[in-house]
């Protein structure tokens, strides 16, 4: 069953009951809630998403509370659990949606350990997919929400799940976070798709929630290899450019941004090596959007060779 | 005399029991079993009885993804052992490792799949602040605390605050005996330190004696013990018993060399307890002969109803009622055996009220790779 055959009440009530058993990707989250803001979030962005019928196990059990004592009438909030553990201070209730959005993303990049997870987006052209690990503020998120606006499909905007096993990119479809300025561009640039309204005052500053494409969310389960390492940077005013930039560079910045990169010890870098090796490795600079993902989508795969150029 | 929704303490007892787990049975388990700390060495003990691939699928890769950890963990350890055998080697003091990195470094039972918070060991009194001024030099500091947990700890305690190293984070505690100088029982270091043993193929390196080792890890449980790994440390008590236990001398030797280190009642409750709960083989005679060392039979009475709620997994699943109760008892008697009262009242109050702004003052940022 579909999120979206839900009545909106009805999930409400579901979530404020026995909770929901959503599936992700490879993983089922049981999530509980009494908070309105997050039976929205999850109607409007996780339409698509499959609701599991499996009740039986689920791979993380999440909760959002609203804590008691005082502050409750007079500054209420909101925390995360994921089953008996609280990894984060409160925050303010009007952060609820945003807050489940990164306790998944926490739950995942801190027991996932069957993947290499990389702080990076990643979407996926004919099944090749393409790794942008960079720091925050750098247009990561709007080049990915740009290209998934744009036919590419989504695979994570945060966590880059590249398989211990096989190298394989398994998909963890879910909600694009998109931040400050780049919430109106997304606005324009993909008036299709749906987006909650606009959180201020996070620790990222204003914060909003991107739907994906139907297609993004029925293809979850369809694994993608990883053809390009690309290193976005948006820079004002400037041009669209695409530069090669080296392997061995690539894998020390690539393996900086992994979550779990010095837990896996030798595991994670012989699975960082050969992605490397079979990527096409680049640094791109853009100011426009429109130009920017015109440029990828006319972009030739790299052929699959450890030997391989940049 | 589990909880009814206890998976874990079964299961410890009689792995055969997890051939016949349902999806349902396995969610609560590997809930329980990281809850309690104890979810790797779950997988190492399927592993070891080639029943792994038998494990559900998606269990199974929560089994293996925490393996991981483990293994990472013990690479870590092995190389702060490294580095402070290292660091403390011109004092020519032995590294005499207790607990977890004691395990680890004698390849015991207990290290498999163990998760590890910090690193202790034992120095004579006399060569403390050498060694501090070693490790300093290092790169361990004394961790964020304030001037009145320093006071505290250089004060009371039978160990320095801990040291925290700047870069790679490892959390080092320093004892200079295994339990306060304030506490009740006062177990002689020197005893203990004499019939340490070499680790054979690390130089310099020691650990306690086998019936030393298990009455450490009975003290720290049952006499120090806040019991916030109450099932964990149980195993290793289990997991040690079971090993030495093959050499007929640990038998006849552990009660003599109890009442010789002042150390009865905490090898009392262990014996008690691992056998109760897990099934450890401690023979007739030998729990006969600990009995003259166990409590009143109004105080094991009581003991009982608090310990067994204690050592239980503590996940709200094994929560009955009067759980929370007998944990913050048994956290009050520990401090109460630890101090007597006109030191540890105030006390309490100072860490009742500094608890409250450390909730306060909880990370925001999401804080990744923990532990």
């Amino acid at each position: 069953m579909k999120v979206s055959e839900l009545a909106a009440d009805d999930l409400d009530a579901r979530l404020r009951g026995r909770g929901v058993y959503l599936r992700t990707g490879p993983f089922v989250c049981h999530v509980c809630s009494p908070i309105a803001s997050v039976a929205n979030g999850i109607h409007l962005l996780y339409a698509n998403h499959a609701l599991s019928t499996d009740t039986a196990f689920a791979d993380f059990h999440v909760r959002l509370t609203r804590p008691t004592g005082l502050r409750r009438w007079l500054r209420p909030q909101v925390l995360f659990h994921m089953d008996d553990r609280t990894p984060f201070k409160p925050l303010p209730l009007g952060q609820a949606f945003p807050m489940l959005e990164w306790g998944l993303n926490w739950c995942v990049a801190n027991h996932a350990h069957q993947y290499l997870v990389v702080h990076a987006a990643v979407v996926a052209k004919d099944d090749r997919a393409m790794i942008m690990p960079a720091p925050p503020g750098s247009g990561k998120s709007t080049l990915c929400a740009g290209l998934v606006a744009r036919g590419w499909r989504l695979l994570s905007d945060e966590l880059t799940l590249i398989s211990v096993d096989d190298g394989q990119i398994t998909p963890l479809p879910r909600p694009v976070s998109l931040k400050n300025d780049s919430i109106a561009v997304m606005r324009a640039f993909a008036p299709h798709l749906a987006m909650t309204d606009e959180c201020h005052d996070t620790v990222k500053g204003t914060v909003a929630h991107m739907g994906l494409p139907r297609d993004s969310v029925t293809r979850g389960d369809t694994p993608a290899q990883p053809a390009w390492i690309v290193f976005p940077r948006y820079k004002p005013g400037s041009d669209t450019s695409l530069v090669p930039r080296k392997k061995g560079a690539t894998l020390l910045e690539v393996a900086r941004n992994g979550f779990n990169y010095s837990i896996l010890g030798a595991r994670g870098f012989n699975c960082l090596a050969d992605t490397v090796a079979r990527c096409g490795c680049y640094d791109f600079t853009y100011s426009r959007l429109a130009e920017a993902t015109d440029l990828f989508n006319a972009l030739e795969p790299t052929v699959a060779s450890p030997a391989g150029g940049a | 005399m589990t909880a009814p929704l206890d998976q874990l303490t079964p299961v410890l007892r009689q792995p055969e029991r997890l051939a016949a787990l349902g999806h349902a049975e396995w969610d609560l388990l590997v809930r329980q079993a990281r809850s309690a700390d104890l979810l790797p060495r779950l997988c190492i003990l399927l592993a070891e009885q080639d029943r792994l691939d038998a494990v559900p699928e998606r269990p199974r890769t929560h089994l293996l993804a925490t393996k991981v950890v483990a293994e990472k963990h013990a690479q870590q350890v092995r190389w702060e052992i490294h580095r402070i055998r290292h660091a403390i080697a011109p004092t020519g003091v032995p590294l005499l490792l207790l607990k977890g990195a004691a395990y680890l470094a004698a390849g015991l039972p207990p290290a498999r799949g163990r998760l590890f918070t910090d690193i202790d060991f034992l120095v004579p009194k006399e060569e403390l602040s050498t060694v501090e001024r070693m490790l300093l030099a290092h790169g361990w500091v004394a961790s964020h605390l304030d001037a009145y947990d320093q006071h505290y700890y250089r004060q009371w305690m039978h160990e320095l605050p801990p040291l925290w190293h700047l870069h790679r984070h490892s959390v080092l505690d320093v004892h200079h005996t295994i339990l306060p100088e304030t506490a009740r029982l006062h177990p002689d270091p020197d005893k203990l330190r004499a019939a340490a043993r070499p680790v054979p193929g690390m130089d310099g390196v020691q650990v306690l004696a086998p019936i030393d080792m298990v009455l450490h890890s009975a003290t720290h449980l049952f006499h120090d013990g806040e019991f916030n790994h109450g099932l964990r440390d149980l195993v290793d008590l289990d997991d040690l018993m079971r090993h030495f236990g093959v050499d007929e001398c640990f038998w006849r030797h552990l009660v003599r060399r109890a009442k010789e280190l002042d150390l009865r009642r905490p090898l009392y409750y262990a014996l008690c307890y691992t056998r109760k709960i897990l099934g450890t083989p401690v023979p007739e005679a030998v729990m006969a002969a600990a009995e003259a060392g166990g409590p009143s039979p109004f105080a094991g009475t009581v003991m009982d109803a608090l310990l067994r709620r204690a050592l239980a997994p503590e996940h709200p699943t094994c929560v009955e009622r009067f759980t929370g109760v007998a944990r913050w008892l048994l956290y009050v008697r520990s401090h109460y055996l630890r101090m007597p009262l006109h030191l540890l009242v105030p006390h309490l109050v100072r860490k009742s009220l500094k608890k409250r702004e450390a909730l306060a003052a909880r990370p925001t940022r999401p804080v990744v790779n923990e532990k």
